[in-house]
């Protein structure tokens, strides 16, 4: 019977051309804008790292006291002080630390002048703990930190700038004066948002052009060019009493396989605390906290609020074009009272005419859907006029939002009939002979 | 075939109480061809509406093909519609954004038989009314007696025992009418049981058997002393 629902339900479509195009039109318009915010809502919103977001955490040490922290909590990076010294205890699995730097880089083409070129410094775990994925070679061993080794591992984008693509591993890029040997070449890889420097960054943006060993970045005294945040008056004079100084700018990073794991560490996070107090460089107890991915991404409000509310205003508009859709079905079913009639005389059961009128309420649902897509598919143009460019270039159409866009067009139009179809299947078919 | 017994149908508003069918008796038996007559608002239609099982009664009995159908669910009463009863209405009520095909297929489709038997049985109806060549029509193409016979077509289809036919001939003219009463001797002879409803009297004469309503009850006109004189006059006009 569903194929002959679908006939029935297709010819449908074309009795009252008119009414059908009004709701076809209800659900693409609803269906596109929802789908519209719902991508960028996706792109910043999503989990960038499912498979381990709960296994890392980010090591929240209060070096600034209540009198200078925010709302009681601690400040979302380290300063260098603290985070070297999480680095020597080795208390986790695994652990990076994080800046972002800016440096020059020499192009092969020697008559080319330097280009400016963004990355981030980090430990050789940078690479494990985050399953960066790779084109060629890897990254750097903890021995090659220790070694303070030149290493650079280049973006798949900036390998494509520079080697033109191809296999760059073994060769030596001069960056700011520096010449670094490349031991990999990552695959496209920028989770969205950018979790590993929520704190430093907006979360989001193009990917980075490399990950230096930050060690040698902290050797050659390369300044950070990401977030820096400092507190009282600044008394430091040049990098030395930088790195000395309450200025926190180094994102750490754990990764911590089990609960226990996850409890030791924080027992050792207020252990360490509870050491700096009674050292007196600390003049309060022990403030720490250990978010993983998800919970930090929120407390860094890393969804832009104009998302979050453009998603509402476009849902809501899909619901009210559902409304409208419900009166245009009743409309449209009731005025075949005298059919059901008919249909029910000759053996229909309740059941089967309001499955016969969902099956068409499905149809119109997914002409509504493929209008949407159309709508989709012009309105992502249109995304910058809403959001900030680095958002706006999240929003795209993919094979999942191609079959979101028409799986929702379609049950939200099924249960939008619900009722019209309700009312259908309740028609007395001897009243509508009678009367005909 | 078909028996009602003190059969009652009552409409109830908050202030009145009207029965359209009253303390109603009725035996077709298989294979008989009754027609049942009346003046309009007598309760012929809401006979043929109960006895089709696409309303309910009040009160009495009532027996279809040996069952009793008075506690029949929905989908029960709609299988016993669809494997047992052809109906003919006066209006055709063909669906016009069905083909002729189509239209004579529906029943079939909600008896849920393949494709195959159900093109054999349509081209089999159509051929039997004489509209095999139509089958791709649709109904505004065709002639008032044309529908008519689709609608013949659509009833036969599905091979029932009991065919109901409301003023089968109404919206017909003459020739037109001659026609679908021709084909409904037809089928009868072929052991169909057809009760069928109508105001002409000339029709009527053509069934086996009349049973005339007034009020909400089958009269016999010939023993009831409030139209004895009347049907003796009516009689005698008729032998004259």
């Amino acid at each position: 019977m569903f194929t002959y629902y679908i006939q029935l339900g297709l010819r449908s479509l074309k009795r009252n051309p008119a009414l059908t195009a009004l709701m076809v039109m209800a659900i693409g318009f609803g269906v596109s804008a929802s789908m519209i915010t719902y991508s960028v809502f996706r792109a910043v919103s999503g989990n960038p790292i499912p498979e381990k977001s709960s296994q890392l955490f980010v090591p929240e040490i209060d070096s600034w006291g209540p009198g200078l922290n925010e709302k009681g909590e601690p400040p979302g990076a380290l300063n260098y002080v603290d985070a070297m010294a999480l680095m020597r205890a080795h208390q986790s699995k695994r652990m990076t630390l994080i800046y972002q730097i800016g440096l020059s880089t020499l192009p092969r083409d020697a008559d080319s002048v330097p280009v400016a070129s963004n990355g981030y410094a980090v430990t050789g775990d940078f690479f494990t703990m985050f399953d960066v994925p790779f084109l060629y070679g890897s990254g750097w061993s903890t021995a090659d930190d220790d070694a303070r080794a030149a290493d650079v591992v280049l973006s798949r984008e900036f390998n494509q700038r520079m080697f033109g693509g191809a296999n760059s591993v073994g060769q030596k890029i001069t960056l700011s004066g520096h010449d670094y040997r490349i031991v990999g070449v990552t695959k496209r890889w920028n989770p969205s948002p950018r979790f590993y420097d929520a704190w430093g960054g907006s979360g989001f943006g193009d990917p980075p052009d490399f990950y230096l060993l930050l060690n040698r970045a902290l050797d050659l005294h390369t300044d950070n060019v990401g977030r820096n945040s400092c507190r009282g008056a600044i008394t430091y004079n040049g990098w030395d009493q930088y790195l000395q100084s309450n200025c926190i700018w180094l994102m750490p990073w754990v990764e911590l396989d089990t609960t226990s794991e996850v409890a030791r560490y924080r027992n050792f996070l207020e252990s360490y605390s509870a050491d700096q107090q009674r050292a007196g460089r600390f003049g309060w107890a022990p403030n720490v906290r250990l978010p993983d991915v998800m919970t930090w991404l929120d407390v860094q409000h890393i969804v832009p609020p104009e998302s979050r509310i453009s998603l509402i205003v476009a849902m809501s508009f899909f619901i009210i074009c559902l409304v409208n859709t419900i009166g245009l079905l009743l409309a449209k079913f009731m005025r075949r009272a005298g059919e059901i009639g008919v249909r029910r005389a000759l053996g229909a059961t309740r059941h089967e005419i309001y499955a016969q009128y969902l099956v068409e309420a499905a149809a119109v649902g997914l002409t509504g859907g493929l209008l949407g897509l159309l709508l989709t598919a012009i309105g992502m143009s249109g995304v910058g006029l809403l959001f900030e460019p680095e958002i706006a270039q999240l929003a795209h159409m993919d094979l999942s939002l191609i079959g979101l866009t028409l799986v929702v067009a379609i049950f939200a139009t099924v249960a939008a009939a619900f009722y019209p179809a309700w009312r259908a299947a309740q028609v007395q078919p001897a009243w509508q002979l009678k009367s005909n | 075939m078909l028996k009602m017994t003190h059969l009652s149908k009552v409409y109830r508003t908050e202030v009145v109480e009207t029965y359209a069918l009253r303390d109603f008796n009725i035996n077709v038996k298989e294979g008989e061809f009754v027609a049942v007559t009346g003046p309009s608002g007598s309760g012929k239609t809401t006979f043929l509406t109960i006895a089709g099982l696409l309303e309910t009664f009040t009160g009495g009995e009532y027996h279809l093909d040996g069952v009793e159908v008075s506690n029949l669910d929905d989908n029960a009463r709609s299988k016993i519609r669809n494997e047992k009863i052809g109906f003919i209405f006066q209006a055709f009520n063909l669906i016009p954004d069905l083909n002729v095909f189509d239209n004579v297929e529906v029943p079939l489709r909600y008896r849920g038989m393949k494709g195959p038997e159900r093109k054999e049985r349509i081209m089999s109806a159509l051929e039997r009314v004489g509209l095999a060549s139509r089958a791709k029509h649709y109904p505004a193409e065709l002639s008032g007696g044309q529908q008519q016979r689709v609608a013949i077509a659509r009833a036969l289809a599905g091979t029932p025992r009991l065919l109901l036919a409301d003023e089968p001939t109404g919206n017909l003219d003459t020739q037109m009418a001659r026609g679908v009463l021709e084909l409904l001797e037809e089928i009868h002879r072929e052991g169909a049981t057809i009760v069928m409803v109508t105001h002409d009297p000339e029709l009527a004469a053509r069934a086996q058997r009349n049973v005339h309503i007034i009020d909400g009850q089958v009269v016999d006109l010939a023993e009831d002393p409030r139209f004895h004189t009347a049907y003796t006059a009516a009689a005698g006009q008729v032998r004259s």
